[in-house]
C-alpha cells in the first residue's frame, strides 16, 4: 500500500480540492484506493462522495482519577506531570485533575506510591467510515468540540486504514506543527498544495523544511494560478523541487467546489491531469 | 477592544481582513495568533524591538552507551515513540510527546530530555501600530502556550502605548491554538466563505467560542461565489441567534493587494469593499 498525503502550509490552499479530486480520479481509473481525511478540526472530503455511513470507532484517551481517601497529597504526581493537569492544595486537601490539560501519559500512575490513582477514558472524537456505491472506504477523522489537540484521533485514523487497498490519500491538516507532522510521517510521499502569493510562498517553505527534516519525498501543485505572481515558480525552480501541476484560477472551479461538486467528474482534461500527477510520482518514487 | 478573528476552515481571509481592520482608524496592537503559519508581517514588514526563545517542550533523547535495554521505558511509552533495537532501544523524536516519564523511570539514567528552543516571539512597530507574532519552529507543538505568550505581550503592549484595541489573527480550526485565542477576548469574529466546507467549519468554530459562553459574529467573505450557499449561512446564523456582521464579495484587488504588501484598504482606498469593512468595524465598535 502506498500512502500519499496532501498537505499545505497555509490553510484553504485547496488541500481537500486536490485530494477529493485524486481520489475520484483514482478509483475512476480502477486503483483500489481509500481517502482518509485527517483535518480533524475541520474535516469535510466526505461531503464530496456519495456515501452511506459504514462504522465509527470512538477514540478515547486515559485521564487519571485519584482516590482522595488514599491520596496523601504528597505532591509526587504533580512533580511528574509535564501537563500541569493536576492541581494541588496539601494543607486543605484538594487535589483535582484538569482533563483538558491532561495527555494520557501515565507518569502519575507511576509516580503514586499509595495505590491512589486509576484511569478512566475520557472521549476525544472518532473515526468514521463512509462507503461509496462501489465499495471503497472513506475514513474521517473528527475530533469532539473542545478538544485541544488532534493528534489522538488521526494517529487512529491511520492505524484504521485496511492495508489491501492500493493506494491511500490523506488529506492532511494545515500548519506544521504536530498534526500535520503526525499525518505526514506516516505518508510515502506528500504532495504540497500552495497558492501564488506571499502568504502561499512563506508558508510552502516552512512547509519545505519540515517535510526536508523528516526526509520525505515532495512535490508542490500550485492552485488558484494566475491570481498572484511568479515567486513560488522561481522559488521551486531554485531549490529543485518537483512541480507536479498548475491549476488555473477560475471562477467556475470555485464554484463548483462550493457546491460540493467535484471538477474531475466534469472536466476530462483536468482528470488526465490529476491521473498523470499520480503516475509520474509513481514511476519516480516506487518502479 | 481585544478582537479575535478566527475561522475553522483555512484561507477564508482571516488575515485579510485582519489586516483592513488594523488600517482603518487609529493606532492598533496587531498580533498574529497564527503561529503555525504566520503571514501578517509580510505585509507590514515591522521593525523587531524585542526577540523572545519559546520553550515549546522537550524531547527525549537516548544515551545508547547508558541503555541497558532493559525495555522499562518501551514498555511505558504511551506516544509509541520507543521501539527495540538491536543493542539499545530507539526513540523517535517525532513522535515523543515530551511527558519525561522515560526519563525519570529508566534505571540507567541513559535518557535526559532536551528542550526544543527553535521558536521565537517577536515584537516591534509597523507602520499603524505595534505588533506582536510568534514563530513555532517546524515540527515543533503546544501552540496554544505561545499564543498565550503572545497574546500577553500584546496585552502589556497596548496598556504601556495606549492603544485601545488589540486585533488577534487567529489560526484556521478549533484546537488547541485557536481555544487559545478566543478565551478572554471581549469579541470573536468568523471569516466563513460560502462552500460547504466554510459553512461545516464554520459551525464547529460558532460551537468553540459557544463553549466559552459567548456568541461570535460571523463575516461571509468572497459571498458572491455562490450566493445560495450564503443566504443558507445567514439562515444558519439566524436561527441560532449568531449575528451576521457583514458580507465582502470575492475581489481579486484583495489578492493583489498582498502580493504588493499592503491591506486593501492601502492598496485600493477607493474601493467599495472599504466602506463594508469600515461598516462592520464600526457595527462590532457599537454592539456591546
Amino acid at each position: 500500500m502506498i500512502k500519499i498525503a496532501v498537505a499545505s502550509g497555509k490553510g484553504g490552499t485547496g488541500k481537500t480540492f486536490v485530494a477529493t479530486n485524486i481520489f475520484s480520479t483514482l478509483l475512476r481509473n480502477n486503483h483500489n484506493s481509500i481517502l482518509v481525511d485527517c483535518d480533524a478540526e475541520a474535516p469535510n472530503s466526505a461531503a464530496f462522495f456519495n456515501t452511506e455511513y459504514s462504522d465509527s470507532l470512538e477514540i478515547t484517551q486515559l485521564v487519571p482519577v485519584i482516590d482522595k481517601d488514599r491520596c496523601t497529597f504528597c505532591g509526587k504526581c504533580r512533580d511528574y506531570c509535564n501537563y500541569n493537569a493536576i492541581f494541588i492544595l496539601p494543607h486543605v486537601k484538594i487535589i483535582n485533575v484538569i482533563e483538558e490539560l491532561c495527555h494520557g501519559c501515565g507518569a502519575c500512575l507511576v509516580a503514586c506510591k499509595f495505590d491512589a490513582i486509576t484511569e478512566k477514558p475520557v472521549s476525544l472524537g472518532n473515526v468514521t467510515r463512509f462507503v461509496t456505491n462501489k465499495e471503497h472506504y472513506i475514513i474521517e477523522a473528527r475530533t469532539r468540540i473542545g478538544v485541544l489537540s488532534p493528534v489522538p484521533v488521526i494517529k487512529a485514523a491511520i492505524k484504521s486504514i485496511d492495508s489491501s487497498a492500493e493506494i491511500a490519500i490523506l488529506d492532511s491538516p494545515p500548519g506544521t506543527s504536530c498534526p500535520f507532522i503526525q499525518t505526514v510521517s506516516k505518508a510515502d510521499y506528500v504532495i504540497l498544495v500552495t497558492e501564488p502569493t506571499p502568504f502561499g510562498l512563506s508558508d510552502l517553505k516552512q512547509s519545505v523544511e519540515t517535510l526536508r527534516i523528516l526526509k520525505k519525498p515532495f512535490g508542490v501543485i500550485i492552485n488558484r494560478s494566475g491570481i498572484g505572481n511568479n515567486r513560488v515558480q522561481e522559488y521551486l525552480f531554485k531549490e529543485g523541487i518537483d512541480l507536479l501541476l498548475e491549476i488555473p484560477y477560475k471562477k467556475e472551479t470555485a464554484q463548483l467546489y462550493s457546491k460540493g461538486i467535484l471538477l474531475a467528474e466534469s472536466d476530462p482534461f483536468f482528470e488526465r491531469q490529476l491521473l498523470a500527477v499520480f503516475e509520474s510520482i509513481y514511476a519516480k518514487e516506487w518502479s | 477592544m481585544e478582537l479575535a478573528i478566527i475561522s475553522g476552515k483555512g484561507g477564508t481571509g482571516k488575515s485579510s481582513i485582519s489586516a483592513a481592520f488594523a488600517t482603518l482608524n487609529g493606532k492598533v496592537v496587531l498580533a498574529d495568533c497564527d503561529v503555525d503559519a504566520a503571514n501578517l508581517y509580510l505585509l507590514f514588514n515591522p521593525y523587531h524591538d524585542e526577540e523572545e526563545v519559546y520553550i515549546s517542550g522537550h524531547k527525549a533523547i537516548l544515551n545508547p552507551s547508558l541503555c541497558t535495554n532493559c525495555g522499562l521505558c518501551l514498555e511505558h511509552c504511551r506516544f509509541d515513540a520507543i521501539t527495540e533495537g538491536k543493542e539499545t532501544v530507539m526513540i523517535s523524536e517525532t513522535l515523543c510527546d515530551g511527558c519525561f516519564l522515560c526519563s525519570r523511570i529508566c534505571p540507567g539514567n541513559a535518557i535526559s530530555m532536551v528542550p526544543n528552543d527553535k521558536s521565537r516571539m517577536y515584537s516591534g512597530s509597523f507602520r499603524n501600530g505595534k505588533m506582536v507574532y510568534g514563530r513555532l519552529a517546524p515540527g515543533e507543538e503546544n501552540s496554544g502556550k505561545l499564543v498565550t505568550m503572545v497574546r500577553n505581550k500584546a496585552k502589556s503592549i497596548a496598556e504601556e502605548s495606549g492603544f485601545e484595541h488589540i486585533i488577534l489573527d487567529g489560526p484556521p480550526g478549533i484546537g488547541c491554538p485557536a481555544i487559545s485565542t478566543i478565551t478572554g477576548v471581549d469579541k470573536v469574529i468568523i471569516v466563513t466563505e460560502p462552500t460547504i466546507s466554510g459553512i461545516s467549519d464554520m459551525q464547529r468554530a460558532v460551537a468553540i467560542v459557544q463553549k466559552s459562553g459567548r456568541t461570535p459574529y460571523v463575516i461571509i467573505n468572497k459571498c458572491d461565489i455562490n450566493d445560495d450557499m450564503s443566504d443558507q449561512i445567514k439562515n444558519w446564523c439566524g436561527g441560532n441567534s449568531i449575528p451576521v456582521a457583514g458580507t465582502l464579495p470575492f475581489d481579486p484587488a484583495m489578492v493583489k493587494s498582498m502580493v504588493n504588501s499592503l491591506s486593501i484598504n492601502e492598496y485600493d482606498p477607493e474601493n467599495s469593499i472599504n466602506e463594508s469593512i469600515r461598516n462592520i468595524w464600526n457595527n462590532l465598535l457599537n454592539n456591546k
